[in-house]
């Protein structure tokens, strides 16, 4: 029952930086001024506001429902007033604004009335869609609808991960530590609805804390359900970054390698973050809607920690609880391998918002002057997907898309184990995305071309049929105006011959369309 | 601090050339101890010289000068090229061999990272086919007096009785073309315990340096295990059916420059294969190329020429031996 972590390739250990963070419980801050809300929390797109600037709205009401299936509902995090709605800076790497819901808090957190759901009656339907309303993503920082997730079914093994592979970023663990029994039971209503019957909890070897507490809360779940369906187990995994990342996970937990170009699900395999599975036992088991997360604040402040922040909550309000000390730079959303720098300080705090890092430059020194690839090898040596790093790179840069693409470039995570342990400070992951725009857009431009040609095509092949039509009308009137002429032998076309051609052209009009060569239009490609 | 990752190993290409330069140090006492010390006027030279001519080159290119310069790699070059040549051979023969590794096969394919040669070995090359008499003239080991050393270097009159020595491979192979038995010949006391005496010891100073190389993960297993195991393989299968004809295969790996290339040339990482299959491969056909050269060849020692018809072969190896992708393992490769 128990699966033997199996031994990965690649990867890197750098320093972890979690004692800064790990050592405090989650604390709860303070409401600020207001709160900055997103309509896009998702991947999948931006919820429509369902409120005007002026209404009231109360804690964990609806603001903002899922255009389409495959979105998800926004809710205001505190109860107040509606101050504004329209574009505002968000965290995005691309620095660009996009459309919030703005809300005075009245100070008085009143909660709208929660729906209590009777998980043990409830159809799985049922509950996949309370997920959608209650706007659950997943919170590793992917911020990918659940209900989709769910959606298919056809799952055998549920891997919840616990990694926390990112050096900084404490959040999974202080909550596995502190709400392993919320953890675990949303862990296990994920397994019935995805159809599992086990349940592989996986955490990185360096938080036994983490590891004990979820021992410890499935093993009370064993004896209080001496039978259940499903099985848990807590494995712990060797610390190594990206062990955290999904298909490495799942690869250490079951041994299965999932493509990066596939998903998880096709192989019978589905994987949740330990936070979204609290926020699955929340939403279920309690009614309550997304409205707040676990954020690591840490880097380069006074009091470094976890909180627990409504959504919406400024970065740099939050920062400025912390303590920021003097030569702090930009700040960092997510960890210092795949995140981003805060494009300003005053985006809100979302749904992906794992982490914030104040950077200095002691703790993160500038990356130094590239220099040439000396084809050194140690990029491939720690390649957790066993590409050739320098080769993509040399192929980027001599922009062979197509041999790029050939040497699985698509594969590539953008993990940045080959840019951090390159000699030549190459920036690898910026070629790799740069590569990966630059055959995304050709593709494009291909695609587009073929449709302008489809449509070029169709026209010739528009015109081509009139042509042929009106040839045949035209050879119709003529051997019609050739027999009128030759029943009236003066010279004068009778009525009667006229509308024997005329007859005759009518026919003739409809053979042709009917028999005249099979022109079909090209397919549509 | 624009794009991810935010934190970098603290590494640098100086970084691994110097380590590459302090692996060299125990090879070089020992030639010191051995051989005496032109082996360090020729060092001195060859370092001046190549920091020049990557300076000039790097100026005329119009690249940024500085960091090149002091990334280490100019001086690894100039110290593989003088440890390869004889080092009683005139200055000029080692300023022309740096000139041609640093000039002619480093830059102008582009620089660093770029040449598909290995520069040190496309020196020695150019070197014994336009001076096969000089390449020849190897000091003896046991007269270490300096002074008739840096005569010679200096260019003085070629006056080298009680200087020079056949090397072991040269008199392995005279002594067979006279129809001696591998035997007889190595009765001669210009032999130690498996090769040449003196040479033998410094080889084994380059397999402490490589050791270090491999416990610094500067290189891999894959180069020296497959160089040995290539010259070994072969050396061992021709001595078993015919020892008076073929040496041991101690003898090949104690002998001319097998250590050296086992950890510093097939090693280098620019000309070299790159995959793990790839790089055992490379080195492989290297030792085997080397052993035949050594047999059946013109030149005395063939490790430089295999180096480089093996360089030609890197993109196919490459392309032949890419590892499995995670998720691909039990696909055809593309
Ligand atoms: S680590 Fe850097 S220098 Fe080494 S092969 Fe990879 S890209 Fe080239
Ligand atoms: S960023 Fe891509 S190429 Fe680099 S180590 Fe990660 S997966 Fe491999």
């Amino acid at each position: 029952m128990m699966a033997n972590p199996l031994r990965a390739r690649g990867g890197i250990k750098p320093a972890h930086h979690k004692t800064e963070s790990s050592g405090q419980a989650i604390r709860r801050v303070p409401l600020p001024a207001r709160l900055v809300v997103p309509l896009r929390q998702d991947s999948q797109g931006t919820a429509r506001a369902i409120v005007a600037v002026g209404d009231k709205a109360l804690k964990g009401q609806l603001i903002g429902v899922p255009e389409e299936a495959r979105g998800t509902a926004v809710h205001a995090p505190t109860s107040g007033t509606v101050v504004g709605i329209g574009p505002y800076p968000v965290p995005h790497p691309s620095g660009l604004d996009a459309l919030c819901v703005v809300i005075e808090p009245d100070g008085e957190e009143r909660q709208i009335e929660h729906l209590r759901l009777d998980t043990a009656r409830a159809s799985r339907d049922e509950l996949i869609a309370h997920l959608q309303h209650s706007g659950i993503v997943g919170l590793g920082g992917a911020v990918f609808p659940s209900h989709i997730k769910l959606g298919k079914g056809g799952v055998d093994t549920l891997v919840i991960n616990g990694a926390e592979c990112e050096p900084w970023i404490t959040c999974d663990d202080r909550l596995m530590r502190e709400q392993s029994g919320a953890v675990l039971s949303g862990a296990r209503l994920l397994a019935r609805l995805a159809g599992a019957q086990r349940v592989l909890i996986g955490i990185e070897d360096n938080k036994p804390q983490a590891i004990a507490a979820m021992r410890e809360a499935t093993r009370e779940v064993v004896e209080r359900e001496a039978e259940s369906a499903v099985s848990v187990s807590v494995v712990s995994v060797p610390a190594r970054y990206p062990a955290g990342d999904a298909r490495q996970l799942i690869r250490a937990l079951t041994g299965v390698e999932i493509p990066y170009g596939r998903r998880s699900d096709a192989f019978g395999i589905q994987c949740f973050n330990v936070g979204t599975a609290h926020a699955v036992h929340r939403a279920l088991d309690h009614g309550e809607p997304l409205t707040s997360r676990i954020v690591t604040v840490t880097g380069n402040v006074e009091r470094p920690g976890n909180y627990e922040v409504l959504l919406g909550t400024p970065a740099n309000e939050l920062l400025a609880l912390c303590g920021v000390r003097p030569g702090t730079g930009h700040v960092l959303m997510g960890g210092p391998m795949m995140g981003f720098a805060l494009p300003r300080p005053e985006v809100p705090v979302v749904k992906a918002t794992n982490c914030l890092i104040a950077t200095s430059q002691a703790l993160f020194p500038p990356a130094e002057a590239e220099q040439p690839c000396i084809r050194c090898g140690n990029c491939a040596r720690v390649c957790p997907t066993g590409l050739q790093p320098f080769e993509l790179y040399w192929f980027s840069r001599a922009r062979n898309l197509d041999r790029v693409a050939d040497y699985h470039l698509f594969d590539c995570m953008e993990c940045g184990c080959c840019a951090y342990v390159c000699p030549a400070h190459i920036p690898l992951v910026d070629y790799f995305r740069y590569a990966k725009d630059a055959i995304r857009g050709r593709d494009e431009e291909r695609r587009a071309a073929d449709r302008a040609r489809a449509r070029f095509e169709f026209r010739g092949f528009r015109i081509e049929r009139e042509k042929a039509e009106k040839a045949a009308r035209l050879a119709a009137k003529a051997a019609e105006t050739r027999a009128a002429q030759a029943a009236a032998p003066d010279g004068q076309p009778d009525a009667q011959a006229l509308i024997a051609a005329a007859l005759s052209r009518a026919q003739a009009q409809n053979g042709a369309a009917a028999e005249s060569p099979p022109l079909s239009p090209p397919p549509e490609s | 601090m624009t794009n991810p990752p935010y934190i970098h190993q603290p590494v640098s290409i100086r970084r691994v050339m110097l380590t590459v330069l302090v692996a060299l140090i125990p090879g070089i006492v020992a030639y010191v101890y051995q051989v005496g010390a032109g082996i360090l006027v020729n060092l001195s030279i060859a370092t001046v010289v190549a920091l020049v001519a990557e300076a000039g080159v790097l100026w005329l290119r119009a690249k940024p000068v500085w960091v090149a310069l002091t990334d280490g790699s100019a001086v690894v070059a100039a110290w593989l090229v003088a440890l390869t040549l004889p080092s009683i051979v005139p200055w000029w023969l080692t300023v022309t061999a740096i000139l041609v590794a640093i000039v002619g096969v480093k830059h102008l394919y582009g620089g660093l990272g770029q040449n598909p040669f290995n520069p040190a070995m496309a020196a020695y090359c150019t070197m014994i086919v336009a001076y096969p008499a000089l390449m020849s003239q190897w000091p003896a080991a046991g007269h270490t007096d300096f002074l008739p050393q840096l005569h010679l270097i200096l260019g003085g009159s070629r006056d080298i009785d009680g200087v020079t020595g056949a090397t072991a491979l040269d008199a392995l192979r005279t002594g067979l073309r006279n129809s001696q038995t591998v035997n007889n010949v190595l009765n001669n006391d210009i032999f130690g315990v498996v090769g040449g005496r003196g040479w033998e010891w410094i080889a084994l100073a380059y397999l402490v340096g490589g050791l270090f190389l491999l416990a610094r993960r500067t290189i891999t297993w894959h180069q020296p295990v497959g160089f040995i195991a290539g010259l070994g393989l072969i050396a061992t299968v021709s001595w078993l059916i015919q020892p008076e004809r073929f040496a041991s295969p101690l003898f090949h790996l104690a002998s001319g420059g097998a250590m050296l290339a086992s950890f510093f040339i097939v090693t280098d990482p620019v000309s070299g294969a790159t995959t793990p299959w790839g790089k055992f491969i490379f080195a492989f056909c290297v030792g085997l190329l080397a052993w035949l050269i050594r047999v059946f060849g013109v030149y005395p020692e063939g490790v430089a020429f295999a180096v480089l018809l093996m360089n030609l072969f890197v993109p196919l190896i490459d392309m032949k031996t890419q590892p499995a992708v995670f998720g691909y393992r039990d696909r055809k490769r593309p």
